[in-house]
């Protein structure tokens, strides 16, 4: 029997020539992975290991995003301890102020992860780069300081769950649908322990960005990562940005899957995910009537080009309803700027919008957009557990950017066929 | 390992923003993140648990967001054991690593509020006194056995690394 794409991977980084499911390997990374929150606790724990320095200063990455720009004085202690830790080790990638971006935007922007790598990230989103055709996973702090020191660690091979994408999607519909729809059909646990691999002639009806929104949110199903064949335009898009060699693995047409399913693109609708759970999903046409105080378009899930474009193009021209608190976080500095240049900025500051610096900030109730209790926000981020964005009692409903810069303008969830 | 204690009952679906909300990852000592343990669940949780308590939970116990924030605040509360029908797997990995006890019980849903257990981690056995009950917790792997009885990912990785193993 073959393997699937997760497997040989670990597979080849735990030098084998095959693994199974439920195998527990140790592999070696080729990326680790910190921020503000979590590198503070692993350098702790990195110290408490008698380690003298990183396994490798080209392949730890830390990002200050989180609280960035540092939101009080605690995270600007947190974020001195974690840049003198980047200075002492040599660390090459180290971001933050006016270099840092939200971090899973940033690494494959910057050709830090590419197909094939095996990556740990001490973020649940790390996920995200299975878009690229990587295994990349979270993991908590402790697992990071050992990464970090040894350039390894302990993996149980998971099962893979099948995504099979046919047809093409709808105008306005994105990865973030995809992702939401698949959610709301198998659950927040649905695919716990399991590896996501999503196939099928439609993944190339998807953008790399689209793609990388699906990646992103796989933890959201459980999954421990959300992988997908690179194909021509992911190689497009890997290709002058790569800092290191990449490998492709695909799966073998005879790899065992746990489980399969089947989404139809071309039928998809725009999604809408309701608190508290992101599998609280309802189609755009069965939302109803849902005033919403704040919209937040940003994040590791929906910050990039395509996404302030797709939100720029419904608020060109138009204004953001009275008293409504709209907030654009393009996630990197490559992307604010090219925002920039392409004059969508300037379309949102017009409308009524506030643009942000790139920072996770409001996407975990960090800063930059707190919610009151009893408020209510509708976001393109990837988490409405009760209190995410603020108070216990504010409310958190989930979309992709069409329907948020659609609800901007409406004041009350809704689609972008309103407003055009 | 046994263990014994009075139980604290939540609900299926506990998320780490729950267990430790965002607004206090500006922290990093555990004493201080176990004042706010399990706050937006439970806001008063942490004034009213004692050491060697148990909690007890349902499915997909500790979702979301990777913070070791969470089971480090749990330990640090004086929780001696989490007990669910099921943990996310980065929770359950983190717990492991920071030498929290967990086990993975399908009948956790049994035990009620106020309950004394008597955990035996080794056997992966709980019993419910109240209940005069029996529960079996699914088994780690030998592994993660090992990390278990090592206290944790550090301790086991620190000893590696004294026997200049690492890399392997």
């Amino acid at each position: 029997m073959g393997m699937t794409m997760a497997e040989k991977i670990l597979a080849a980084h735990a030098g084998r020539a095959k693994v199974e499911p439920g195998e527990l390997v140790r592999a070696k990374l080729d990326l680790v992975l910190g921020n503000d929150i979590t590198a503070p606790l692993a350098i702790r724990e990195f110290r408490s290991l008698g380690a003298e320095a990183v396994f490798d200063a080209e392949r730890v990455v830390l990002v200050a995003d989180h609280f960035t720009p540092n939101k009080d004085i605690k995270t600007a202690e947190l974020v001195r301890e974690m840049r003198a830790f980047a200075h002492e080790n040599g660390i090459v990638h180290f971001y933050e102020g006016g270099e840092a971006g939200v971090e899973h935007a940033l690494l494959p922007e910057k050709g830090l992860v590419g197909p094939g790598d095996l990556v740990i990230g001490a973020d649940s989103h790390t996920c995200t780069y299975g878009a690229l055709g990587a295994f990349a996973t979270g993991v908590g702090s402790t697992d990071l300081a050992v990464g970090m020191a040894t350039g390894t660690a302990w993996f149980r091979v998971p099962d893979t769950f099948r995504v099979v994408l046919g047809g093409a999607p709808r105008r306005f519909v994105t990865g973030k649908d995809v992702i939401l729809a698949l959610i709301g059909g198998i659950g927040v646990e649905g695919a716990n322990y399991q590896a996501l691999e999503f196939t099928g002639e439609g993944l190339a009806s998807l953008s790399v960005e689209s793609r990388l929104t699906i990646g992103n949110m796989a933890i959201e199903a459980g999954a421990k990562a959300g992988l997908m064949p690179p194909d021509e335009a992911v190689l497009a898009y890997v290709e002058g940005r790569a800092v290191r060699p990449y490998e492709i693995f695909l799966s073998d047409p005879d790899a065992h899957y746990r489980e399969t399913l089947e989404i139809d693109l071309a039928s998809l609708e725009l999604q809408v995910a309701f608190p508290h759970l992101p599998e609280n999903t309802r189609p755009i046409s069965q939302v109803g009537d849902v005033p919403v105080n704040q919209v937040v378009i940003g994040s590791c899930t929906n910050g990039r080009m395509e996404d302030l474009r797709l939100a720029a193009g419904i608020l060109k021209g138009k204004r953001v309803a009275g008293g409504l608190r709209a907030i654009v976080i393009p996630a990197t500095p490559a992307i604010y700027l090219e925002a920039l240049r392409e004059g969508l900025l300037e379309t949102f500051v017009t409308a009524g919008a506030m643009v942000s610096v790139p920072t996770c900030g409001p996407c975990l109730g960090g800063h930059m957009g707190v919610l009151a209790e009893g408020e209510r926000a509708l976001s393109t981020t990837n988490r409405n557990f009760p209190g995410r964005m603020g108070h216990p009692k504010s409310e958190v409903y989930l979309a992709g950017p069409a329907v948020a810069a659609a609800t901007a303008i409406l004041g009350r969830i809704g689609s972008p066929e309103e407003v055009l | 390992m046994l263990l014994e204690g009075r139980v604290w009952r939540f609900g299926d679906n506990v998320d780490t923003d729950q267990i430790i909300p965002a607004r206090y990852l500006n922290m990093v000592d555990p004493a201080e993140l176990a004042r706010h343990c399990m706050e937006d669940a439970d806001a008063t949780f942490a004034g009213k648990v004692q050491p060697g308590d148990i909690l007890v939970a349902g499915k997909n116990f500790g979702c979301g967001s990777s913070r070791e924030h969470a089971p480090v605040c749990l330990k640090a509360a004086g929780v001696s054991l989490v007990i669910a029908v099921s943990f996310a797997r980065i929770f359950y990995r983190n717990a492991i690593n920071i030498g929290l006890p967990i086990l993975e019980c399908r009948e956790a849903g049994r035990i009620a509020e106020g309950d004394r257990l008597e955990a035996d981690l080794g056997a992966g056995t709980i019993r419910n006194r109240r209940a005069g009950e029996d529960y079996r917790a699914i088994p780690f792997p030998a592994f993660m056995q090992e990390v278990i009885r090592a206290g944790g990912l550090v301790p086991f990785i620190r000893e590696e690394l004294k026997r200049g193993k690492a890399g392997g």
